[in-house]
């Protein structure tokens, strides 16, 4: 009877989608809300049930199995669309049903008055329908099905509000960057495939792991990183995540903050057997991780939309979790990848009641002085910022960012450094966003209020970002395990912990952290306007990745295809057409209107007809 | 008086049709054209019935009355047009002029 739950709970939303899309958008707002998020809150509750069940009497092979068909059957390969629920899925499938449940009925608030919002809907419903694909699926061909289903309506939500040239372009972006991690990540899974003799992912890890890594299981860790990658916008394939925030903002809390973003995170996790068993792979994430997570970090410093900081800030944190995979801290990064799921869709959710409110601004610089206007949402920003800066003992992020730091500390103490540097930038930068936008003069006066649909999603966000992190405490202050407890059949046990005095220092440089944003950005100083040095310019764009790939990549195919423009093969079909050109304007000559002329071409006509019939 | 071999019918035939031809290539006034039409039909009517002659068939004859009441029916429609335009205004019998009948 469960195993029935599994395919229902993907059916859900995907009915959905299909009665939305059907209806032409036609919906009115109020069936719209209701199909959208009832939809995706039948899935959560399915879900809900499934996982008691689950944790109550855990299977006994660990995982629960659903079949639903064979794919296809040749001569050495075989493919099933088969869904399976372990540990890890278990925790995926309840951060996607129920936040993306929260998400789904805060932007019935959000989005009431849009036009197109049945579209909205069923792209979100969709979404959501192609991401509990993604993380059921036991076989990778139908794991590459969700994987495929997210980046389109990712492509179509960012490009929502389509009639604005910059958000279609934003979403070409996206589209096209991680067309080239997918295009990559098939080719790992062809690779895998010729090997393996199917894409099942107990078999194909069987399979790996039977044999020594070789060269072959090298390349296909390093394709199947490159589409993990581009995914979860890690360098060097991050460029466009920032464009991304042209969507609506639920879509960046659900999509880009959530959800679909932590899929690579969720690949790696998924096939760790692979990946921990090439030293060298592992060292790739773990520096992938640590790069971006500085980058990210560094640039979010400097920004100046509000949705931009928030942007770079998923970027560093999925930073975090590349880094806690690459050095064999599996737990810590399924545990911050569930944290940062709250507390990210809080921040964002959060930040679109505040634009919503401040008519659409998005710079930090033209709102301040929110708190007294809008209690409320400065209360949920600010838990979220908290545990997103990880605020010792209190919230959720410090927990799993805690974690990472220890994994980080056994693998190497320089990636713990360099880890730590990117907690205490991530304090100053998320507060200073709090500072500049909530405190000091009032730049813009807010409007409205934020509705109920708006405000229960804010507060359940809140309290998750505010506890969630109790199910995983070092033993320090609480030997309390339930996550890695959960996921250890999966993971193996976790890495003991380390010294007391790291537990000191992940504790004190958020503090520090808040500190000093205090000291540079509270609403005395003078230094409310955004820095104008060239160093800060470089960064806000990015550390000027899209500069870097123009040149190199952009523009020399551009050129090369103009230089291609007129080889022989164009020559060929240029010249066909001109000739039928030049034969048609000949021809056309002869529609002269005088009937003389036509009365002679029938005769010579004839005549030649004739000489050809009489000729013996 | 020896009865005309068909070939020398034939050949006359096509010597009518030359002419006929000639004349609504060459004539720009469209009664000409309509009359050199008539000589064109005439020379049809002529090989079918030295046709028919040579091979002693009936037929020939029937296709001649046929294109008889033919050539007076697209005489009869032929002179209506030209009567039509002329009184919509155009006071000119030329063919060219015919690609201009727009509007």
């Amino acid at each position: 009877m469960n195993a029935l739950l599994l395919p229902l709970i993907v059916a859900c939303p995907l009915l959905a989608a299909g009665v939305l899309f059907l209806s032409a958008g036609r919906m009115p707002p109020l069936p719209s809300c209701v199909i959208g998020a009832g939809s995706v809150g039948l899935s959560a509750l399915m879900a809900a049930v499934l996982a008691i069940g689950f944790l109550r009497t855990p299977p006994p092979t660990g995982a629960l199995h659903a079949t639903l068909w064979s794919w296809m059957q040749v001569e050495g390969f075989s493919a099933r669309i088969a869904f399976m629920l372990d540990p890890l899925s278990l925790v995926m499938m309840l951060i996607v049903t129920g936040v993306g449940f929260l998400i789904l009925l805060y932007a019935c608030g959000y989005m009431h008055d849009d036009p197109d919002i049945a579209r909205f809907f069923g792209c979100m419903t969709l979404f959501v329908a192609a991401m509990l694909v993604l993380v059921f699926s036991s076989d990778l061909l139908s794991l590459y099905i969700g994987w495929e289903g997210v980046g389109i309506c990712s492509y179509l939500l960012i490009s929502f509000w389509h009639a604005d040239t910059a958000n279609v372009t934003a979403a070409r972006k996206a589209f096209i960057v991680t067309r080239i991690g997918d295009a990559a990540m098939l080719c790992g899974l062809l690779l895998l495939a010729t090997r393996a003799g199917t894409l099942d992912v107990a078999s194909v890890l069987q399979t790996v792991t039977a044999r020594p890594a070789d060269l072959q299981a090298a390349i296909a860790a390093f394709l199947l990183l490159g589409g993990a990658v581009a995914k979860s916008a890690q360098v060097p394939l991050q460029t466009w995540l920032p464009d991304a925030m042209a969507g609506p903002t639920p879509v960046s809390a659900l999509i880009h903050a959530a959800t679909m973003v932590t899929a690579g995170v969720y690949l790696i996790a998924r096939l760790h057997p692979l990946f921990a068993s090439l030293p060298v792979a592992m060292t790739a994430v773990a520096l992938i991780g640590l790069i971006t997570l500085l980058l990210a970090a560094g640039s979010a410093l400097v920004q100046t939309d509000i949705k931009r900081i928030l942007a770079y800030s998923t970027m560093s944190q999925i930073g975090y979790m590349f880094l806690a995979l690459g050095t064999g801290a599996w737990q810590a990064a399924i545990f911050h990848l569930v944290t940062h799921a709250f507390f990210k869709a809080l921040l964002f959710m959060a930040a679109g009641a505040i634009i919503l409110r401040v008519h659409h601004r998005q710079d930090i610089y033209q709102m301040g002085g929110l708190a007294h206007a809008m209690p409320g949402v400065f209360a949920a920003f600010l838990a979220g910022s908290a545990a997103l800066a990880g605020l010792p003992l209190l919230t959720a992020g410090f927990y799993s960012k805690e974690m990472i730091l220890q994994g980080a500390w056994h693998a190497d103490p320089m990636l713990w450094a360099g880890a730590l540097l990117g907690a205490f930038a991530t304090a100053i930068y998320i507060f200073r966003c709090v500072f500049i936008v909530f405190f000091g003069p009032r730049h813009t006066e807010p409007h409205g209020r934020t509705g109920a649909t708006m405000a229960i999603p804010l507060v359940c966000l809140a309290v998750l970002a505010l506890t969630g992190g109790w199910m995983g405490m070092p033993d320090a202050i609480a030997p309390v395990h339930l996550l890695s407890h959960l996921l250890s059949p999966l993971f193996g046990a976790s890495m003991p912990e380390g010294p007391h005095w790291l537990l000191w220092a992940g504790s004190l440089v958020p503090l520090a952290g808040i500190g000093v944003a205090w000291m540079l950005w509270q609403p005395r100083t003078r230094t409310r306007t955004p820095p104008e040095n060239a160093l800060a310019r470089v960064a806000r764009a990015g550390w000027d990745f899209d500069t870097l790939y123009d040149v190199l990549i952009v523009r020399p195919f551009t050129t090369l295809g103009q230089l291609n423009q007129s080889d022989i093969c164009d020559r060929l079909s240029d010249a066909t057409a001109a000739t039928a050109r030049a034969g048609g304007r000949m021809l056309g000559r002869m529609q002269s209107g005088q009937v003389r002329r036509y009365a002679g071409w029938i005769a010579a006509g004839t005549v030649v007809a004739l000489c050809l019939g009489v000729r013996p | 008086m020896s009865a005309a071999s068909p070939t020398h019918a034939l050949l006359l035939a096509t010597l009518l049709f030359a002419v006929g031809m000639l004349g609504v290539l060459a004539r720009r006034n469209l009664l000409l054209m309509l009359m050199s039409i008539e000589i064109m039909l005439n020379a049809a009517a002529l090989a079918f019935i030295a046709a028919g002659a040579r091979w002693h068939a009936a037929q020939g004859q029937v296709m001649f009355l046929m294109i008889l009441s033919l050539a007076a029916a697209e005489a009869a429609v032929g002179l209506a047009i030209i009567l039509r335009l002329h009184s919509a205004g155009r006071p000119t019998l030329d063919a060219d002029t015919g690609n201009r009948l727009k509007g």
